[in-house]
């Protein structure tokens, strides 16, 4: 600890008041992350496999997502999007 | 988790895949990073949002190259930092605005840390005096919404504020070497 010593109550309401929460949304898509990442590395999988799947994403990613059972988010969108050009090489 | 892991322990599990660690390190520096954003670098709300995903996304995947496991909120808050500046750069191309100082950065950036050492030193008070301590200063709430969410007379939470105030004091000062067990009343 950086400080320890000294502290009277009232600067410790102060800095107590520095740490408000990160707003509850924030926190869990962060949380999500892990389990976003693996979405994302087996829809690319399966486009690099399915050559049908991957026709039907270049054409409508967003409804290809859905018709895979995967709720087309922004960011799954952009995610996947990005891994596109890579697919057709 | 359950029982208080050391940052270092924590950055472990997370590297070896456990989901409940990432959990866990997300909540655990979750406003460290927002404060950063906001106070120090004073990021509106929706560039902070993009800011604070950038950051744990950026640990999650480069988490394997961190060195020093012990190491982990220096790291963090400099993924925060370099996050915020390149923000506040393509912003500027776009629309200029003033930059905070950079005195005034540094100086702000070190009172976070202060204050995250003191919200670690909650940690090791009763359930009744984190919460309460929690909700009237760092979620801003009013007596008689705390009162109401902990069912307790709204004319008795100055009181347990002042005496939870105290053991933290106590807390952070090492006068106490055990954890606190006697509760908020």
């Amino acid at each position: 600890m950086s400080a320890t010593f000294g502290y009277d109550e009232e600067r410790l309401g102060e800095l107590l008041s520095d740490l408000p929460p990160a707003p509850a949304g924030w926190v869990r898509a962060a949380q999500e992350l892990p389990a976003a990442r693996r979405g994302i590395d087996e829809i690319v999988e399966r486009a690099r496999v399915d050559s049908e799947f991957r026709v039907r994403l270049v054409a409508d990613l967003e409804a290809a997502l859905a018709a895979a059972g995967y709720e087309p988010t922004d960011e799954l969108v952009d995610a996947v999007r990005a891994c596109l050009p890579e697919l057709d090489q | 988790m359950t029982m208080e892991l050391s940052d270092a322990q924590l950055v472990g599990r997370c590297r070896a895949g456990e989901a409940a660690a990432w959990n866990e390190l997300v909540e655990r520096f979750s406003r460290y990073v927002y404060a950063i954003a906001v106070r120090a670098y004073r990021l509106a709300e929706h560039d902070a949002e993009d800011v604070f995903q950038d950051v744990f996304a950026r640990a999650y995947e480069r988490l394997g190259s961190l060195r020093d496991d012990t190491a982990i909120r220096p790291w963090l808050a400099q993924l925060t930092r370099n996050a915020c500046v390149d923000r506040l750069r393509t912003s500027a191309r776009e629309q200029p605005a003033e930059e905070p100082a950079a005195e005034e950065t540094d100086a702000m950036l070190e009172r976070l840390d202060e204050a995250l050492d003191v919200h670690e030193g909650l940690e090791a008070l009763s359930g009744d005096c984190r919460e309460i301590l929690d909700r009237f200063f760092a979620r801003d709430e009013s007596y008689r919404t705390i009162g109401e969410a902990l069912d307790l007379p709204a004319g008795t939470i100055a009181s347990r504020i002042s005496r939870c105030l105290g053991k933290l004091r106590e807390q952070l000062e090492g006068r106490k070497l055990g954890p606190d067990t006697s509760g908020g009343s």
